[in-house]
């Protein structure tokens, strides 16, 4: 053991959880799992580790991809280590009911099997106290109606790489149209060859351009849907 | 195709940014990405279409694809005035269409389809293969010359192997598409295949639709150079 070598366990809570920023950056699975339980030890809520630890240790990683500091590679690993670090708060946030934000089905669309930027999302997603339902890849027009009926998202949202492959969103929402429910759900999409022309005219309701604005548009517009609930309801 | 740092993306040494002047009077330029440079050139040379201009833009915008419009159209705007033809050698290349907006905007051509994967191996028969099975990494000559480069380097496998299946577990095959002839290009194709733990599939396509596209380009230029 080499005498900087830092010690996890020894550090307070607020510095525990800035290395934990770093040691997420740096895409050290094993130290986040460690910190995720030492913070455990201490009492910590899974709801606080997750927001204050893994969440915003990764919006820290989103913004220098977004800024071209950190590339792909570097945000795989982030991404990994986050998910160790998740996969051990995941069934306490589910026994401690942590805040509920809402419900997203999401998956890439027919033809499209790229599901980095969508296991991103996913996983922001849930960090930021969404349910989400994942579909995975290549997914027909009849995945999607299934899942929307099946678990009555808030969210519908539809990823593609591809610019082969992103006119199908347009498919999904005609469809839903046409069966008179595309104004039941929120309609997000995203991927590399997207913008918000195309967005606009698919007719979704938001173009998300990467993970943390996707969880920043997805609360902004679960607000102002309930907003209109409410609206709707003091009206009648 | 794998997602963002993808293949043709990354940086190119000879062809950045590299300006290939035809040896007699130009009429006509093509403005190519870097990853076709090498062929672009090959095939001017070997067609004898000396009248003929050619300048890259470096590879690497791929990985950000927003860049590339832009940048196109600033290297048409800085030729505009040289030549009377403008023909653009890339695909919409994940552009989402706005490659095509400056393309129409500028009054120049662009050569039909997604990516490079399509017109080599032809639109119909590329979304036939693809349709058919999504499934499937293509590799062309230039990616294979630089495959540990762009792809185990450049997607950061050489440091991190374990993000194999992030990248590539989704994939079946690897199809090398080639543009040559050239056995120890065939087997390095092979062996990189076996290093992302792929199928592997080999199509001879030549140049594909890039061809009729210079043949094109290259009769524009007569045509402008006419008295």
């Amino acid at each position: 053991m080499s005498d900087d070598e830092i010690i996890l366990s020894e550090l307070s809570d607020a510095d525990l959880v800035e290395q934990m920023h770093d040691d997420l950056y740096d895409g050290l699975k094993e130290e986040i799992e460690e910190g995720v339980n030492i913070l455990l030890e201490r009492g910590w809520a899974p709801y606080t580790i997750l927001t204050d630890a893994l969440v915003e240790g990764m919006r820290i990683v989103g913004i220098d991809f977004r800024d071209g500091i950190l590339f792909v590679p570097e945000v795989l690993k982030s991404a990994n280590a986050m998910k160790g670090g998740m996969k051990i708060l995941r069934p306490l946030l589910a026994e401690t009911g942590a805040p509920r934000a809402g419900k997203m089905v999401i998956g890439t669309v027919k033809g499209d099997i790229h599901d980095i930027g969508k296991n991103l999302v996913t996983m922001m997603m849930e960090g930021a106290g969404f349910e989400v339902i994942d579909l995975g890849i290549n997914n027909p027009v009849e995945n999607y109606l299934a899942a929307l009926e099946e678990h009555e998202p808030d969210i519908l949202g539809m990823s593609a790489l591809l610019t082969t492959t992103m006119p199908y969103m347009k498919v999904v929402i005609d469809t839903m149209k046409e069966k008179g429910i595309r104004d039941d759900y929120v309609v997000m999409v995203g991927g590399a060859p997207l913008n918000q022309e195309f967005a606009t005219a698919v007719g979704a309701d938001a173009y998300c351009s990467d993970a943390a604005v996707t969880v920043e548009t997805a609360k902004e517009l679960m607000k102002r849907r309930h907003n209109v609930t409410a609206a709707g309801a003091t009206a009648a | 195709m794998v997602e963002a740092a993808t293949p043709e993306h990354t940086d190119l040494s000879v062809d950045d940014e590299a300006a290939f002047a035809s040896a007699g009077p130009a009429r006509a330029l093509v403005i190519a990405c870097g990853a076709l440079a090498r062929e672009i050139v090959d095939f001017r040379a070997a067609n004898g279409f000396d009248h003929l201009d050619i300048t890259c833009l470096p590879a690497k915008l791929h990985n950000r694809p927003h860049l590339i419009p832009e940048a196109v159209r600033t290297k048409i705007k800085a030729n505009k005035a040289d030549y009377r033809a403008i023909f653009v050698a890339y695909g919409d290349c994940g552009t989402g269409g706005l490659l095509d907006k400056v393309i129409e905007e500028e009054g120049v051509e662009r050569i039909e389809g997604p990516h490079c994967y399509a017109f080599y191996t032809g639109q119909k028969a590329f979304a036939a293969i693809t349709d058919d099975d999504p499934t499937q990494f293509f590799l062309t000559d230039y990616m294979v010359r630089h495959f540990d480069r762009l792809i185990i380097e450049g997607l950061g496998l050489d440091r991190w192997p374990e993000l194999r299946d992030d990248y590539f577990g989704n994939y079946t095959n690897c199809v090398y598409i080639s543009q040559v002839r050239d056995e120890a290009l065939e087997a390095k194709a092979r062996e990189a295949a076996g290093r992302l733990g792929l199928g592997y599939v080999h199509r001879h396509v030549g140049y594909g639709e890039l061809a009729g596209f210079m043949e094109a380009a290259a009769t524009a230029g007569e045509e402008a150079g006419a008295p």
